[in-house]
Order: structure tokens, then C-alpha cells, then sequence
């Protein structure tokens, strides 16, 4: 079995192939760096993203705060997040940095990307 | 009507106005930003997804992150800020520079200045800039604007979006609508090949299976109240094929079509634009010919990463702080794009200093060769894994480059 991609790690855009010779091991080719082959092994077994999204406001100043996750998430479990995220109304002050949200059992954290001082 | 009296005036407090009024600032000189909106950061606090920063500060952060970090450094210095006050005017008046602010409170300003910054950023192309013919229902907005209205005024453009143009912006926000749960149906691009990050294809588009349209054009957009679709037709070499023109529904139509140097000030006063970026004609030290008036940012030319519009910036207020201590340049000469370039910017060269350039091909091409001459003698070379129209190249010369040139004058950078 392969699979055909694109790495992402940086603007290059190098095309990988992922083969697997047995069960666990994968060979990733194509790459021009070591960061492509990490890229292309973790793609094909748990890809990950970074979610970006704002969640409502209480402040004066401003109706949405933006958050980041803290790392990149499993692609699976980020329609969960968002819904998560889409029903959360903080009150400012918020600082930048703070965790919003901590769904400690999936293991993601979701950090305030802003500070909101009222 | 209040005066007050600085050495520089910087016109806008986003990436790029604080990073000049930062470094002027920090060489001593009296220093007031003029914002319009109501906080510091600019376009970066709408820009709330990742990617920002990797240059700079050697880690990934988001636009609005960014822009902290930055607007924190202007809060505790010197510096004196002005936010939602727009300039009026301005004009040269005797040795210096004056300028007219309007905001709600204190109301008018008359700002005597040694010196001004155009860090002013660009504004979006728009339907009008492409033409597309049809009717004109609500549910068209361009792409920038979109971004605004989700992020940071917490509403939704709408449920069924196509979007015109796949560079970052087109592609940014095709996610940004696909996680807000919106359904987006196709970007559509005129070129044979993506504007955007090939990253941002895999992450924006791939992702979430959104169709992508090369060489394709919105031909019509259809609707009374709002916006019911658009006819889409594909070209064949350059030219439209209304045969084989489909239709696709939707309610909302978002135009990533470009930026344009915001330079309405500018030409007020006078400074020769650069037909290529739009900005002003700027010297070594990004001096206008207008002494004293500088430009810098986004408004200078189109940057596609904030890093460079920070690194362009602060060496801007180093400028601005040697023009204001008597320090005025040898003599310069201009730097012309020569083969597969786009453009160049500053668009003087001057022989006694480090010069750092920006430019743009006009190619993509893997293993390029980049070549510098003046008059006909190659006096830099550079060999570039990878270009495309949509990466902006750096170089810089140092002074020694420079002691090859036994005859000085015009400047021809090459791509091969």
C-alpha cells in the first residue's frame, strides 16, 4: 500500500510517497529533509493540525477573542473542538496565553491569543 | 485646534508602523503613531490563524499574538500614540512637515514633525478592480473583509461560499468558513497555477476537499436580493471558452483578488509611485523624493510575510533617525528588474553601505540563479532552491560587493 502527499513543514512543498512494508513500518521518500520524512510518517499515521477560531466575548471592547490550540490536534478530533469552542463565552479580562480550554482527556489545551484588559 | 510638536510622525500602528517608530524611537527621537482604529496591530488581529513569527522570533504564532508582542514594546517605551484618528492632510511647511489628524477626541491635531513614515498598508482589490458582470445583490464582500466580519465582529457572512482567487487570503479563508461551518464550494483562480503557499493548499483546500479552479474565471455573478451564484468559465490559453461555462450555487461570493498600497496621502503630496508595486519610488534609505516623507510596509510594496514587513520596517526608523541627525546618502543609483523580475525594491542602490533588497519573480522555478550587474558586470550571484511569484526573495549586498563595480550606475537583477 502508498499514499501520495504533500509535505507542509515548510514552503518548498516537496511530494512524498509513504509505502508500508509491513504493518508498522512506513517508508517515507521524496523528501528533501528530515523534518519532510517526521511530516510524512505522522500524515499517514495520526495527521495533526493547529486550530485557530475565536470564542464569544463579555468586554467592552472587543465581541470575539481569538484562541489557538495549544499544539497541533488529531484531524479526527477537531470538529468536536470547534463545537466545544462555539458554545463558550468568556468575560474579559482575558490574558494572552490563558487557557481557555482543557479537554484533558484528548490531551488539547486551548490558549487565549490575545489579552483583553475590559 | 491642539498642536503638537515631534521629531517623526508614524501613520499607522500595525506590523509595520510600530516596528519604525520602535526603532526610531529607541535612537532617542520624539516618536507619535497615528492609528485609525481603536487598538494597535493592525490587519494581524484579524489574521488569527498560525504561520506568523517563524523568522523573526524563531516560533510559531498567531496574527493577533504577534501583534501583542509588538503593541506591549510600544506601551512601555516613549513613544506617543494616537488611536482612531485618521490624517487629514499634509504638506511640506518650511524645514519640516505638517500634519492635520481628525479623531472624535482631542478633534483636530496639527502635527509639526522633521519627519513622516507611511506605514499605512494596502487596501483589497475589489469587483470593480476585475470586472465581473452581473447583478449587484448583497452577499459580495472581499475576502479581507469577510475575515473581519468573522473574526473579530462575530458574524457570518454567509452558509454557501465560493471564493475568487487562491492566494494566502482566498485560502486562509476558505478554512476560516469551512470551521465556521460554512460549506465552500470552489476557489476559482485565473492563473494556471495556485497564488498561495503550497502548505496552505494541503491545510485550507485539500483538507476539506474543496474544489480548486485553475485557469478558471467568474464569468457572472447571479442573483436579485442576494447573491444565488456564479457562472464559472474556464480558459484555454488566455482565452474564455463560454461553452463549457458551469454554473454553482451560492450565497455568498468572496474576492481574494489582490492588495493595492493604500497611497491616497502619498500621492497628496506628491510622491512618485512605482507602477509594479503601487507604492512610492523610494531611495536606499526607503526616502521618498519628497525630504523626510519615508515609506515602509505594505504600503511600500506587498509583503507575504509579516517578519519582512518588521525587518523592513525597523531599518526604516534607523533611516529616519539617520535623516533627522544631518545624515544624508552618497550618491545613488537606480536598481532595475531585469530578466523574470517582477520588480525591486528600494529602487536606488548607494555603494558606501549594506543595501538589503525585496523583489519578486515573475517565474517558478526550482534551482535559480540570481544574478546581479551593474553595467554589464556581475558583482553578486545566488543560487535559489525554489521561487514562485507569490514568495518574495531577499538579498543583501555589503560594502565589499560593491568594490567590484569600477564604474558605477544603473543595477540589473536577473532570474535564470
Amino acid at each position: 500500500m502508498k499514499k501520495d502527499l504533500i509535505c507542509i513543514a515548510c514552503p518548498l512543498g516537496c511530494r512524498l510517497t509513504a509505502r508500508w512494508l509491513n504493518e508498522s513500518a512506513i517508508e517515507i521518500t521524496g523528501n528533501r529533509c528530515p523534518r519532510g520524512e517526521e511530516y510524512g510518517r505522522e500524515e499517514v499515521v495520526e495527521p495533526k493540525r493547529v486550530v485557530t477560531a475565536t470564542v464569544r466575548l463579555k468586554s467592552g471592547f472587543l465581541k470575539r477573542l481569538p484562541v489557538t490550540t495549544k499544539r497541533p490536534v488529531p484531524k479526527d478530533k477537531i470538529a468536536a473542538l470547534l463545537n466545544r469552542l462555539y458554545t463558550i463565552e468568556l468575560s474579559a479580562p482575558v490574558i494572552r496565553g490563558e487557557v481557555v480550554l482543557d479537554m484533558a482527556d484528548d490531551g488539547v489545551q486551548v490558549l487565549s491569543s490575545r489579552t483583553v484588559k475590559k | 485646534m491642539n498642536t503638537a510638536e515631534f521629531d517623526t510622525l508614524v501613520i499607522g500602528g500595525g506590523a509595520s508602523g510600530m516596528a519604525a517608530a520602535l526603532s526610531a524611537a529607541e535612537e532617542g527621537w520624539k516618536v507619535v503613531i497615528v492609528e485609525r482604529e481603536e487598538f494597535l496591530g493592525g490587519i494581524l488581529h484579524q489574521c488569527i490563524h498560525n504561520g506568523f513569527g517563524l523568522h523573526y522570533f524563531k516560533e510559531e504564532l498567531t496574527g493577533p499574538e504577534y501583534a501583542e508582542r509588538f503593541s506591549d514594546m510600544v506601551e512601555s517605551s516613549k513613544i506617543t500614540v494616537y488611536l482612531n484618528m485618521t490624517i487629514m492632510d499634509i504638506m511640506k511647511e518650511g524645514d519640516g512637515l505638517t500634519v492635520y489628524g481628525l479623531s472624535m477626541d482631542p478633534g483636530m491635531v496639527r502635527f509639526k514633525v522633521r519627519a513622516v513614515v507611511f506605514a499605512n498598508g494596502c487596501r483589497e482589490r475589489n469587483r470593480g478592480n476585475i470586472g465581473i458582470p452581473g447583478t449587484r445583490p448583497s452577499g459580495v464582500f472581499t475576502a479581507g473583509l469577510a475575515q473581519r466580519l468573522v473574526n473579530l465582529e462575530g458574524f457570518v457572512p454567509g452558509k454557501e461560499c465560493v471564493i475568487v482567487g487562491s492566494g494566502d487570503i482566498g485560502l486562509i479563508m476558505a478554512r476560516r468558513m469551512s470551521w465556521i461551518g460554512a460549506n465552500v464550494k470552489a476557489v476559482v483562480e485565473i492563473q494556471p497555477n495556485p497564488a498561495g503557499l503550497t502548505r496552505n493548499i494541503v491545510q485550507c483546500l485539500n483538507d476539506f476537499d474543496i474544489p480548486l479552479y485553475l485557469s478558471h474565471v467568474v464569468g457572472k455573478i447571479k442573483g436579485k436580493e442576494r447573491v444565488e451564484g456564479v457562472e464559472v468559465i474556464p480558459l484555454e490559453n488566455g482565452i474564455q471558452q463560454p461553452e463549457k461555462m458551469f454554473s454553482l450555487e451560492c450565497d455568498t461570493l468572496l474576492l481574494a483578488v489582490g492588495l493595492v498600497p493604500d497611497n491616497e496621502l502619498a500621492r497628496k503630496i506628491g510622491v512618485e509611485l512605482n507602477q509594479e508595486t503601487g507604492g512610492p519610488v523610494v531611495d536606499s534609505r526607503l526616502m521618498t523624493a519628497i525630504e523626510g516623507v519615508f515609506a515602509c510596509g505594505n504600503l511600500l510594496h506587498v509583503h507575504d510575510l509579516v517578519d519582512f514587513v518588521t525587518e523592513e520596517s525597523s531599518r526604516c526608523g534607523k533611516f529616519v533617525s539617520e535623516f533627522l541627525i544631518g545624515k544624508r546618502p552618497e550618491k545613488q543609483y537606480r536598481t532595475n528588474p531585469g530578466k523574470n523580475v517582477k520588480y525591486i525594491v528600494p529602487n536606488y542602490y548607494e555603494g558606501a553601505r549594506e543595501n538589503v533588497f525585496y523583489m519578486r519573480t515573475l517565474i517558478v522555478k526550482n534551482n535559480a540563479i540570481l544574478s546581479v550587474k551593474v553595467k554589464g558586470t556581475e558583482i553578486y550571484r545566488k543560487k535559489l532552491r525554489h521561487i514562485q511569484p507569490s514568495e518574495m526573495i531577499q538579498f543583501s549586498l555589503k560594502e565589499e560587493d560593491f568594490k567590484l563595480i569600477k564604474d558605477k550606475g544603473v543595477m540589473e537583477v536577473s532570474i535564470e
